[in-house]
Formats: C-alpha cells, sequence, structure tokens
C-alpha cells in the first residue's frame, strides 16, 4: 500500500472539519434540544418540499445537459465552439444574482408583463415562472446544468466510435446505439455531475429564497437570524447532512457495477450530420443559452444603464477583480491535487474503505456556505490564530466547499480510462508513482482542466464563506455584488456582476471546454 | 498548440500564485494598530461615515462588512478571540444577543445620556444609532390613503386578501411582531397572525422585494421598514411608491433602531461611538441613509416624513425576551410558508 489511501484520508479528514463543529454544536443542546430543533411541523414540510425540488431540479439538469452536450462535442452544429463556451457560462451567476433577474424579467409587472401589457397579449404573461416552484426549478435548473454539461463534454469528447459503429453495423437504430452504447460509456460523468446539481440544490439558500419557495436551508437561517441560535443552526444543518448521505448513497447505488474503463479511443468519432434536425437544435440552444445567459445580462446592462443615466456611482471593482481571480485559482489548483489521492484510491483500488473514504468528502458540499465557515471560525480562532480572516483560511474555506467538484471531475475521467495502460507500465517496471505521473496524469488533463474549471468558477462566486473569512477589507467580486444587492442598490451590483461573467469565461474557454473539444493530435492520445 | 495551451495554463497558475505573497491584512506594528469594525450594515450605508472618521481624527479603521446575524454568529464563535473592537448592528435583537453571551463592554452614562432611554440598553451595553420605523408602503395607482389599514389588526379584514406583501422571515418584520406581542400579549399576536395568514399576503424574502414588489404593482401595499422606498426612488424616481404611517397608534408604527456596541477595551472603540452619536455623523444618517437620528438635538432630512405622533414605543429588552415566542408563534401560523 502507497502513500496514496494516507492522503486520501487526511485530504477525507480536513474536509470532515465541519461536521464535527456541527456535532460540538449540535451537542451543546444536548439530545433533547436536538430532537426540539429538528421535529416540527415545518421541518417536515420544508423537507418534503426540499426532497421534490432536488429531485425535480436534478432530473431536469440531466434532460437539459446531455442533449446540449451531445450537440456541441458529436455534431456538425453550425458555430459549435461557440455554443460550447455560451452554453457554460450561467454557472457563473451567483444564484441569487440569477433569480433576481429571474423576477426582474419573468415576474409580476417585470419586463415581459409590461410587454404584454402594452402589446395587450396577456398569453406573454408568464410570471408563474417566477415563484415557487417552478420559479425554483427553472432558475436552478438554468444555472447549474453546466455541473453536468462541464462534465459531459470531456466525457463524450473520449467516448469510442468503434463501439457506436459496430452497434450500427449490427442494424442497431442511431437513437437506441445512443442510449445503449454511447450513454453507458459516459455514466460516470452523469452521475457525478447529477450529484453535484443535487447536492447544490440542497445547500442553496439565495434562489429559493428570491421566487419564494421556502426549503430546508430556510430553516437554518431562521435559526440564526431570528434566534442567534447556534445549536439549533447545527442540529438542522446536521439533518442536511444525512440528507446529504442519502443521496451519496443512492448515486453509489446507481453507479454500481459500472463496466470498467476501456481503452482510449484511438481516434475522434465523425460529427454526425444534423441534417433537417439543425433548426431544432439551433433552437434549443438559443432557448438554454437565450434564457440562462442572455436574459441575465440584459438585465443586468438595464441596471448599468439606469445607473448611468441617473448618474448614481458605480462602485470601485478593480481590486476585486484583482483578488478573485487570485483566490479561485490558488483554490482551484489545490482542490484538484487535493482530489487526486482519494479519485486514484478509490478507482483503481476498488474497496469499502476506499469508496467510503472517496464519498465522505462530499458530505460536507450541501451544507449552506455559511455553516462552512463558521466552522473554520470555530477551529482557526482555537488553534489557528494566526491564519484566522488570511487568504489561506479562505482558499482552505473553498477547497473544503469545492472539493466534490474537483473530486466529480478526477473521478469520472479516471474511472473511463482502461487500468490496461497503467497494468502494462507496471509490468515493464514502472512505480506506481512513475506511472501516474507519466501516463495517468497526461491521460486526464482534460479531465482534471474541467475539475479545476469548476472549482475556479464556483470559487469565483462564493458569498457566504467570502464574507466571515476574508481577510479585513478585501474585497472579492461577489462581495461587491452582495453590497449593492443587499440593500437593493442595483446600480452597484450591476458592474460586478458583468466582470464576473467576463473574467470567468476565458478560463472557462481555456481550462473547460477548448481542452475538450480540441481535435486529437496523432496517435493513441 | 499544446505548448501554447499549456504556457497559458502555467502562465495563470504563475500569476495566482505570485499574486498570493504577503497578506492583504498583515497587522501592521502594535503602536499604530487599526480600529476594527465588524458591521452589520452594509457598506453602501456606512462606509462613507467610517472613512470621515478617519479622515477627521487620523485614526485607521479597518471595516469588515457582513450580514448583521451572520456577524452575530462569527462573533460568538470567535469569543475572547475577536479582533473586533466595535460591531455595527442593523437591529436591537442582534445587540441583545451578544449582551447575553457577555461580549459586550458597559458604555459610558455620559454616552448613553445623549440617546432617549427607549433607544438603548437598560445595562448599558449598546446604544442607538439611528432609527428604523416600520410603515406601509403602498402604491398609489392601485390603491388610495384613506383605503389603507390604521392599525396593525385592520390587516385582519377580509377586505385586504391578497392585496399586501409581508415578509415573516425578515428580522424587521420579526421584531415588530415582537413588539407587538410586548405590548398587546400573546393571544393578541396569535389573533393577529391567524388572521394575516386567513388574508394570505404574499410572502418575500426582504423589505426591499416587498417595495419592488409594490412598484411593479404585484400587490398593492406591504409591511416594511420606511427607508427602502427612498432609495428605490433614488434609482427610480418616477416609480409609484409613497410611504403611509398606520395613524392608529399602539406599535403599528414602531421604531426599530441600528446601533453599536463595544467589544474590546480599547479607548478608541468607545471614542468611535461619541463620535458616532455627534452631530456630523448624526446627520450623515438623516440625510444619506433616510433614518431618524437618535441623539437628542438633531433633526432629521426635510423630505422625511416625521415619525407619527403617539407610537407606544416598547423598551427593547422587553422586546428581545419575548423574541424566541414570536418566532415559534410566527412558524406556527403558517405565514412562513
Amino acid at each position: 500500500m502507497g502513500p496514496t489511501p494516507w492522503l486520501a484520508c487526511a485530504v477525507a479528514a480536513a474536509v470532515t472539519l465541519p461536521l464535527v463543529y456541527l456535532v460540538v454544536r449540535a451537542g451543546a443542546g444536548g439530545g433533547a434540544g436536538f430532537v426540539r430543533a429538528v421535529v416540527s411541523d415545518l421541518t417536515a414540510r420544508l423537507l418534503g418540499r426540499t426532497l421534490l425540488l432536488t429531485l425535480a431540479v436534478g432530473g431536469a439538469s440531466l434532460a437539459l445537459a446531455l442533449p446540449v452536450a451531445w450537440l456541441v462535442v458529436r455534431t456538425d452544429l453550425p458555430g459549435r465552439r461557440t455554443w460550447a463556451v455560451l452554453a457554460a457560462l450561467p454557472l457563473v451567476f451567483p444564484s441569487y444574482v440569477a433569480a433576481f433577474t429571474w423576477v426582474a424579467f419573468f415576474g409580476v409587472g417585470g419586463y415581459l408583463d409590461r410587454w404584454a401589457l402594452a402589446l395587450g397579449a396577456p398569453w406573454l404573461d408568464l410570471s408563474w415562472l417566477a415563484e415557487g416552484f417552478p420559479g425554483a426549478l427553472a432558475v436552478l435548473t438554468l444555472f447549474s446544468y453546466p455541473y453536468i454539461y462541464l462534465l459531459l463534454v470531456a466525457a463524450l469528447r473520449d467516448v469510442d466510435p468503434a463501439l457506436e459503429e459496430s452497434a450500427r453495423s449490427l442494424g442497431c437504430g442511431r437513437w437506441r446505439t445512443f442510449l445503449r452504447v454511447t450513454v453507458p460509456q459516459v455514466r460516470p460523468a452523469l452521475s457525478a455531475g447529477t450529484l453535484l446539481v443535487v447536492l447544490y440544490t440542497l445547500s442553496d439558500f439565495g434562489a429559493v429564497s428570491i421566487v419564494r419557495y421556502n426549503t430546508f436551508t430556510l430553516a437554518i437561517y431562521n435559526a440564526y437570524r431570528g434566534l442567534f441560535d447556534r445549536s439549533v443552526a447545527a442540529s438542522l444543518a446536521i439533518v442536511l447532512v444525512l440528507l446529504t448521505v442519502g443521496f451519496i448513497a443512492l448515486e453509489a447505488f446507481l453507479s454500481r457495477g459500472q463496466r470498467p474503463g476501456r481503452v482510449r479511443a484511438a481516434r475522434r468519432s465523425r460529427p454526425v450530420p444534423l441534417g433537417p434536425w439543425r433548426a431544432p437544435a439551433t433552437a434549443l440552444l438559443t432557448l438554454v443559452v437565450g434564457s440562462g445567459l442572455a436574459l441575465p445580462v440584459a438585465v443586468v446592462i438595464s441596471w448599468v444603464v439606469r445607473a448611468v443615466a441617473l448618474g448614481n456611482p458605480l462602485g470601485r471593482v478593480g481590486g476585486a477583480l484583482l483578488a478573485s481571480v487570485q483566490v479561485s485559482l490558488l483554490a482551484a489548483v489545490a482542490a484538484v491535487v487535493l482530489s487526486l489521492p482519494a479519485a486514484l484510491w478509490s478507482v483503481r483500488q476498488p474497496g469499502t474503505l476506499s469508496h467510503l473514504v472517496e464519498r465522505v468528502t462530499h458530505a460536507g458540499y450541501a451544507l449552506p456556505g455559511l455553516v462552512v465557515a463558521l466552522a473554520l471560525v470555530f477551529f482557526a480562532t482555537r488553534t489557528l490564530m494566526p491564519l484566522y480572516q488570511t487568504t489561506t483560511l479562505l482558499v482552505a474555506a473553498y477547497v473544503i466547499r469545492f472539493l466534490p467538484e474537483a473530486l466529480a471531475a478526477t473521478r469520472s475521467s479516471l474511472a473511463s480510462l482502461s487500468p490496461v495502460f497503467e497494468e502494462a507500465a507496471r509490468s515493464l517496471g514502472r512505480t506506481r508513482g512513475q506511472v501516474t505521473r507519466q501516463l495517468v496524469l497526461p491521460l486526464i488533463r482534460p479531465g482534471l482542466l474541467a475539475g479545476g474549471g469548476l472549482v475556479f468558477l464556483t470559487a469565483m462566486k462564493e458569498l457566504p464563506a467570502t464574507l466571515i473569512l476574508r481577510p479585513t477589507g478585501m474585497e472579492t467580486l461577489a462581495t461587491r455584488v452582495w453590497s449593492g444587492a443587499s440593500e437593493a442598490i442595483w446600480s452597484l451590483a450591476a458592474v460586478p456582476s458583468l466582470l464576473l461573467l467576463l473574467a470567468s469565461a476565458p478560463p472557462m474557454y481555456l481550462l473547460v471546454i477548448r481542452p475538450a473539444l480540441a481535435d486529437r493530435r496523432g496517435g493513441a492520445g | 498548440m499544446r505548448l501554447l495551451q499549456n504556457t497559458i495554463v502555467l502562465l495563470l497558475l504563475l500569476a495566482g500564485l505570485a499574486c498570493a505573497g504577503p497578506e492583504p491584512a498583515e497587522p501592521p506594528p502594535a503602536a499604530e494598530r487599526a480600529l476594527v469594525v465588524y458591521s452589520g450594515r452594509s457598506e453602501a450605508l456606512v462606509g462613507p461615515l467610517l472613512e470621515r472618521y478617519g479622515e477627521e481624527t487620523g485614526v485607521s479603521v479597518a471595516v469588515r462588512y457582513g450580514g448583521t446575524a451572520e456577524m452575530v454568529a462569527t462573533l460568538l464563535e470567535e469569543g475572547a478571540n475577536t479582533p473586533a473592537d466595535l460591531f455595527l448592528s442593523q437591529d436591537a435583537a442582534a445587540l441583545g444577543a451578544l449582551s447575553r453571551e457577555g461580549s459586550l463592554r458597559a458604555l459610558p452614562a455620559e454616552l448613553l445620556g445623549r440617546v432617549d432611554s427607549a433607544y438603548r440598553a437598560p445595562n448599558g451595553e449598546w446604544v442607538g444609532l439611528s432609527g428604523r420605523a416600520r410603515t406601509v408602503v403602498y402604491n398609489p395607482e392601485r390603491i388610495t390613503p384613506e383605503e389603507l389599514p390604521r392599525t396593525l389588526e385592520d390587516l385582519t379584514d377580509p377586505r385586504y386578501a391578497g392585496r399586501f406583501g409581508v415578509a415573516p422571515t425578515n428580522a424587521s418584520f420579526q421584531a415588530h411582531m415582537a413588539a407587538y406581542r410586548a405590548t398587546a400579549g400573546a393571544e393578541a399576536l396569535e389573533a393577529l397572525l391567524a388572521g394575516m395568514v386567513e388574508n394570505a399576503p404574499r410572502r418575500y424574502p426582504k423589505n426591499s422585494t416587498i417595495v419592488d414588489a409594490v412598484i411593479r404593482g404585484e400587490v398593492e401595499f406591504g409591511l416594511v421598514n420606511h427607508y427602502y422606498l427612498w432609495r428605490a426612488l433614488s434609482e427610480e424616481p418616477e416609480a409609484p411608491g409613497r410611504n403611509y404611517f398606520m395613524p392608529g397608534g399602539g406599535v403599528s408604527s414602531f421604531v426599530n433602531l441600528a446601533g453599536v456596541g463595544v467589544l474590546s477595551d480599547d479607548p478608541e472603540a468607545v471614542r468611535l461611538v461619541d463620535w458616532l452619536l455627534s452631530e456630523t455623523a448624526q446627520e450623515y444618517f438623516a440625510r444619506e441613509t433616510y433614518e431618524y437620528p437618535l441623539a437628542a438635538g438633531v433633526t432629521p432630512a426635510v423630505d422625511l416624513e416625521p415619525l407619527p405622533a403617539g407610537v407606544d414605543q416598547p423598551d427593547f429588552e422587553a422586546v428581545s425576551s419575548v423574541l424566541v415566542e414570536t418566532l415559534a408563534a410566527i412558524q406556527a401560523s403558517g405565514l412562513v410558508e
């Protein structure tokens, strides 16, 4: 047994610190306190609504990500590279900004409603889309489906065309081939991405509170906001952790018996000609990109225009841009590096323990950022005071929160890589470390970049932990957006929102999209 | 091609690592330590004021901004190790919570004496800086002032069914209900909440979304703090929105406060509190944040409607002491969903 398992265990232990904190805090209220905090009609109802929303968003995101990813990777869709980038960009909006723009557009009295009135076209009134369950489903799906989409783009690129061609030549229809041959090959990416979306939905507070669909996080925030009671909040957060464990177990159950990876495809598949399907395919992408990207951008620009017209200040953002990029980049690199031991161990030496450790690192992912931040305040002020309120601790918080994103990418790309190369190299006398460095890492590079890209993008917009853990005086784009939005001063929120988008697009292209779409260089790659 | 791509990625990484060099918040030498302020009030509201203090006195002030409740949770986790000298709070309940946990230091009597006893802690551990009145915001294109409720109890009248908005999870609404409970009693609060639920008001996450909804015409009126409308009007001067103080007395137009507490023994902290109660700072609240100055002798901005007479202002200790029960009553009433 090499150092990998030990490293994986160390990372898992660090990532589960927030859970230790929760037990300490909930313990302060005693067993009876826990029951009192958790058992109530309200928590039961909120739990039901949360489950409903989570499953719906997971399903809808899957249904959206699969066709979109397939269209941009595997077909001759005109402008597919541009579409590929645009379709991933909704991810860069903080969920509360996304929800606000959504309501400003679709809500009663919003832009669409006013047009409907002006044009005398009541059918244009889609305000039901901006509130309650439909609102939450629409916003969370549109703005978090890229988690699945990005992992899928990387996975689809590596699908072996030989298998599909064999299936076709054996008389399998195109649709059947897709479902029976293509989809199973990208199943690790599908299930890992869906798990991320599901856990993200569980942890979201911003979007659901704005479209007025109350979920379980509301109960946690109420405990802090109204009662200033940390043990009640911690007890409720433990319920959220248990829910997360349930979803993780479900994912493990659904991905059981996954086939071992195949030999990496020696060539890329030829693009599927869309023929008459070009128009509907373009329409689908226009709809997705229009509502997930063009719409929020247009609303934000309308805020800028209004602010300029009124002569209101737009605020300072230069330092915030630099700080955001810097801490997010550090978090991305650290998360990818730290995800490797757990991924290598669980994929290459599958066993109860390695799977358990790999899964445990997901447990805190569905916790609201506030809870993770308070856990770090708790530990840092007691044991690591010199690190408190430094960028180091902030980056650590990002890694703890977002490691599962890097892990999902690393693990799914490793899982679809056949071990035969590694076995061959080992039999030729290379050590395990040499094989990992010289063979495995270069081969799964698109997956590593995608994982780093995801962490980068999520860290760029992270708010609750940033507010609490940043060095005093440091501003990020997300805190600048919050400064304006929390007081409904939209002119201050607009420019940082746009910058967030502009700063996130190039790394997304370079790290995630471009490697995934790059033409295969000759040979076995 | 591959070389180019690798180089770009590598350069990005190096840039990030290079920037990461010195920590931005490197602690200055002990002699010129900055005064650390935790602010639950946003930078847009108090940033310019604290900057002005730094300029006038030469004291360096480092401010951390965040939500009031999140800040309280952070301060409680930090305990005695907190780097904070002062806490600026959005509401009295948060200051009360810190006081109960023993985090705050007593303020000098001279300072406390400058604010009406209704707007400071009985134990002298915090003091109010500015007043935030609960009001009705309405859309004059949808409803006239004559049709609006005169008291909180009027909101249970069936004729208002589906016509107004509330923010049941917002701290200001909760404090308002706690004030009602503190003066009218538990049964009256239950009846009020049940009657409001009957009328199926639209629920919003916070005051600003209610103001926004009223202006858009989604609801005719809503229960909010008075200054949100002023901010909305500064972005959209022609927007159809007006404030209205319910004239029926009682706590219908309850005045909540934003205040300050001291967390360290640094004498500079008390000096800042002193300045925040000065005429300069109090005028700032009146003119820039549209709030009611609480220190004696400073009059509010010209545009601000005078506070309604006859508000039966309960003391904040009494309000804080029934907050837990009030929240339970709000949740039990079903208003939250």
